[in-house]
């Protein structure tokens, strides 16, 4: 178990999770959007729902392949490369993962399958059953990857075995709902619905500046501005809520992300700054002093950098600067929702303008903010994997620098050529609109199901039509 | 109660699962790969776009059931198998978006890659799988609760053997699933290929039961043999199992062979998965109660017996569920394809 191994698993680990949390964050957030179109599409018969599901349900579908691959590559890499983790927290995170296929996995994977093929197979109602199935099994198993990551946090309801020095449950419900799991279920959940949202607004800038703005464009665009106004108030209330359980439990994480390195009663705000690791101070230093007591309800002072050993400290530049450019990327979602929202009131939000030019970079700034939100949260708990019980370097796996060196080349490789494609025809779709989109889906079948071939369409039927007469659903 | 027992039976019924389920899904991968034509080939995805995913999602219960009920088992026998799990994995997310991507794709070169990934996807995470198997077959150094043999260790001429034992098998269920749900020429293209898929797994399934008896004396004596002599009354229990593998060839010939018009299209396919089952009963038996041949069996690996009760309440309710609304999108999908039903453009 040398250094280097250790390095390049981490950097895999690092490389593979950030690439596998894009999709998630996207797939949570889309599922929900799609169930809300489907039901508005239900309850109100309104064509334009039915089409924006259509639409997006073709993106869902590339999004959510790309998620369950790289998903499946987690699972395993617990074992190729954590193996030494894996025996020791195994009997404390194992079960958590367990629930996760059991209580979700299973359940959007099956649905999934109803969602994308089953419009000809069941009606209406039950379609719209699947569509539910799946948004609820993203939201449950992101609740038992969010409680094991939180566990690992915030480790709390176990025993160390004396003979084999695994760390065992002694509490499961303590386990489950640990202290860091709340406030992280809460953050993660809403950066999900504000990542698509901010997809969304992106896909409905881009048409309206092409001049593709049909029907569905200007509902979408509308939903999405409506939807970063809304939840990014309450996105930056949780991130609070996470920063407060982050002092509490790893106070040497917050002064990382804060820039602070001496302890004292009160500390200010760096708005910007280099941390310098050496000289355990911040190059170029911007602060706003005396901040902190609007922030932290801490009694007592709040410790700085310098209060942690060397070997207890966080890597502190990363984190500095990842949790400032998470906080600017939702602070310009939060602006660019409300000026949305602002166009639309005055009713000027069909019309190409600068805010369509800008709402096209806003569609990667929620993916921004997820990664280095992550980034925060992990590199901010190192040196540890399971948070002051077991140490990242005694967590590696007994394999050679050379199969790690492999395996990151393949997974590097790999992933550029399918994320590439999967963004190319992602893309395709989103930015061609509406136009040539097919207005129905595949009718529910009259024959017995089984029947070859004959699959023709009752063409006397308007798309209209069978909206209006369609009950058997 | 032995919890452990009960999660290897359990984490054991799941992979067979997978190996069905999903062994069908990679078969037809590597069957795409001889198809005539882009709409034949259309055809023979859309027999398995509704389920592909679930089927995985065995594979992740596998795993990740082996995590949470064998943490040790898991410690030592991933980085055992550090490469073939790569390999396997990379085939497996090429696979994965292939499902959609290849319709996606508008240019004839990039058309060509994603029906490549598909099917060269497929046949090396079948590879994959069967090294793995063959790695696990013939056991695994460790010591200290940590994996201690080599990075090339799970390749050896046995590895081989089971690696295109498998991914003949899965050719075998492929095509009898492609009998069942398909019809006209591609059914009878998928008929010759089941054909030649029996004689080879025929073949195959010997000469792994014979090499797997010759790899440890405690397996020959499993079945009884030993140095000196054949324990007959040993033998006697276990030898419903060659037989029922052999009445199974039979069966399964004569539907393909001799009078196909007259059996039913899903029979072959039922055959065939009794068949993987004799093979897949024969080897638990070969390496029982090992998780880590020769090393550490399934009472030494096990997790806390807390954890193994946790999990044993969420299994208890959650795995009947999931067999039931398997069951119920199988039974919603039943029928011959219709080329018509995708969602794609
Ligand atoms: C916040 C949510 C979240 C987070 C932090 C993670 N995942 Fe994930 N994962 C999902 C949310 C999710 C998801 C929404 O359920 C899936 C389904 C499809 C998708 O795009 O993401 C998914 C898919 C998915 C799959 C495929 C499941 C299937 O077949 O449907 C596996 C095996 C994993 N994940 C495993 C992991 C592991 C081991 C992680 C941690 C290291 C991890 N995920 C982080
Ligand atoms: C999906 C969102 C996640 C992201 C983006 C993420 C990101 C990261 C990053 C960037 C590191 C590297 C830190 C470093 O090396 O300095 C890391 C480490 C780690 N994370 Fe996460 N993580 C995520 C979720 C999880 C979850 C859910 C778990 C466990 C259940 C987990 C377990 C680990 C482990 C074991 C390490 C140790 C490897 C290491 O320290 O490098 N992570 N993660
Ligand atoms: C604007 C105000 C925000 C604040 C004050 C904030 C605060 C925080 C803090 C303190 C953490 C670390 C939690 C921990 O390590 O325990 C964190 C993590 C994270 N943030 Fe934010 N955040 C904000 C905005 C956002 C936005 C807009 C997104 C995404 C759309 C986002 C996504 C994440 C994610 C995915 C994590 C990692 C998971 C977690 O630990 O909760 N954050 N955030």
């Amino acid at each position: 178990m040398d250094f280097d191994a250790l390095l390049l698993s981490r950097l895999q680990f690092a490389f593979v999770v950030a690439f596998h949390i894009m999709f998630p964050a996207f797939t949570i957030g889309l599922a929900a959007f799609l169930a809300v179109c489907e039901g508005l599409w239900l309850a109100t018969k309104r064509d334009v729902f039915k089409r924006l599901y259509l639409h997006w349900i073709k993106i869902f579908a590339l999004a959510f392949a790309m998620g369950v691959v790289s998903g499946v590559v987690m699972s395993y890499q617990f074992g190729t490369n954590w193996a030494v983790f894996s025996d020791k927290a195994g009997s404390v995170i194992g079960p958590l993962l367990g629930y996760e296929v059991l209580t979700a996995f299973f359940l959007e994977a099956t649905f999934l399958g109803v969602m994308l093929f089953g419009w000809k197979r069941v009606g209406r109602k039950l379609h719209f059953i699947a569509t539910l199935a799946v948004a609820i099994g993203t939201s449950i198993s992101a609740f038992w990857i969010l409680s094991a990551n939180s566990w690992m946090q915030t480790p709390v309801g176990f025993d160390v075995d004396p003979e084999t020095g695994n760390l065992f449950a002694t509490d499961w419900m303590a386990v489950i709902f640990n202290p860091s799991f709340p406030s992280r279920y809460v953050h993660m959940m809403l950066a999900a619905f504000i990542t698509t949202a901010a997809v969304v607004l992106a896909a409905g800038g881009y048409q309206i500046l092409r001049g593709r703005n049909s029907e569905p464009t200007k509902w979408q665009i509308r939903m999405a501005a409506g939807t970063l106004l809304v939840l990014m108030p309450f996105q930056i209330w949780a991130g609070h809520w996470s920063g407060e359980v982050a002092h509490h439990h790893q106070p040497a994480k917050v002064a990382a992300i804060e820039g602070w390195w001496d302890t004292a009663d009160e500390q200010g705000t760096v708005l910007f700054g280099f941390p310098d690791e050496e000289a355990e101070r911040n190059i170029a230093e911007i602060e706003i002093p005396g901040t902190s007591k609007f922030l932290f309800s801490a009694e007592g002072p709040l410790k700085g950098l310098k209060a942690f050993p060397d070997t207890e400290r966080p890597p502190v530049f990363i984190v500095f600067w990842a949790f400032r450019i998470m906080v600017a990327a939702g602070l310009a979602m939060l602006f660019m929702g409300g000026w949305g929202v602002v166009l639309w009131l005055r009713n000027k939000i069909d019309k190409p303008a600068l805010f369509h030019w800008l709402a096209v970079p806003t569609g990667v700034m929620g993916f921004v903010a997820v990664i280095t939100g992550w980034i925060v949260a992990e590199v901010g708990r190192q040196p540890y994997t399971v948070y002051g019980v077991l140490r990242t370097e005694d967590s590696v796996s007994p394999v050679e620098v050379s199969s790690v060196a492999t395996s990151l080349i393949v997974f590097m490789v790999v992933y550029a050529i399918i994320f590439t494609a999967g963004v190319v025809y992602m893309a395709r779709i989103a930015t061609r609109g509406f136009v040539d989109d097919k207005t129905d889906p595949p009718q529910k079948e009259n024959r017995a199901p089984g029947s070859a071939f004959g699959s023709v369409d009752d063409p006397a039927e308007t798309p209209s039509d069978t909206i209006a007469t369609d009950k058997e659903g | 109660m032995d919890l452990p027992l009960i999660w290897s039976l359990l984490i054991a019924t799941a992979v067979m699962l997978y190996v069905l389920l999903d062994g069908s899904d990679l078969g037809i991968g590597m069957l795409t790969a001889f198809a005539k034509s882009d709409h034949e080939r259309n055809m023979m995805t859309a027999t398995i776009e509704p389920v592909w995913d679930g089927n995985e999602t065995w594979l992740i219960l596998g795993g990740g059931g082996l995590f949470a009920a064998f943490p040790l088992a898991y410690a030592v026998l991933m980085p055992a198998f550090y490469i073939p799990v790569l390999i396997m994995l990379a085939a497996l997310i090429f696979r994965g978006v292939a499902f959609e991507f290849r319709h996606k794709a508008v240019r004839k070169p990039t058309k060509l890659f994603w029906n490549g990934a598909f099917a060269y996807g497929s046949l090396a995470a079948a590879l994959a799988q069967g090294f793995i198997l063959g790695g696990f077959i013939q056991g695994v150094e460790a010591a200290d609760r940590g994996f201690t043999g080599g990075t090339f260790d799970w390749f050896t001429p046995f590895t081989v053997l089971t690696a295109l034992s498998v991914a003949g098998g899965y050719m075998l269920l492929g095509s009898c699933w492609l009998v069942l749900k398909t019809e006209g020429d591609i059914q009878k293209g998928c008929l010759k290929w089941a054909k030649r898929m029996t004689i080879f797994v025929l073949i195959a399934m010997g000469a792994v039961s014979l090499a797997t008896l010759s790899i440890d004396p405690r397996v020959t004596a499993r079945w009884g043999i030993d140095m000196q002599a054949f324990n007959f009354g040993k033998f006697l229990p276990l030898a419903p199992i060659p037989l029922i593998a052999g009445i199974l060839f039979a069966l399964i010939w004569r539907d393909l062979a001799l009078r196909f018009d007259k059996a039913p299209d899903w029979r072959p396919m039922i055959y065939a998965a009794g068949l993987f089952l004799t093979g897949y009963l024969g080897l638990a038996i070969s390496l029982f109660p090992y998780l880590v041949p020769f090393q550490y069996d399934i009472w030494q690996t096990a997790a806390r017996d807390n954890a193994l009760m946790l999990m044993l309440v969420g299994a208890g309710i959650m795995l009947p569920i999931i067999l039931a609304y398997t069951v119920y999108v199988y039974s919603l999908f039943w029928g011959k394809v219709d080329p018509d039903e995708a969602y794609h453009d």
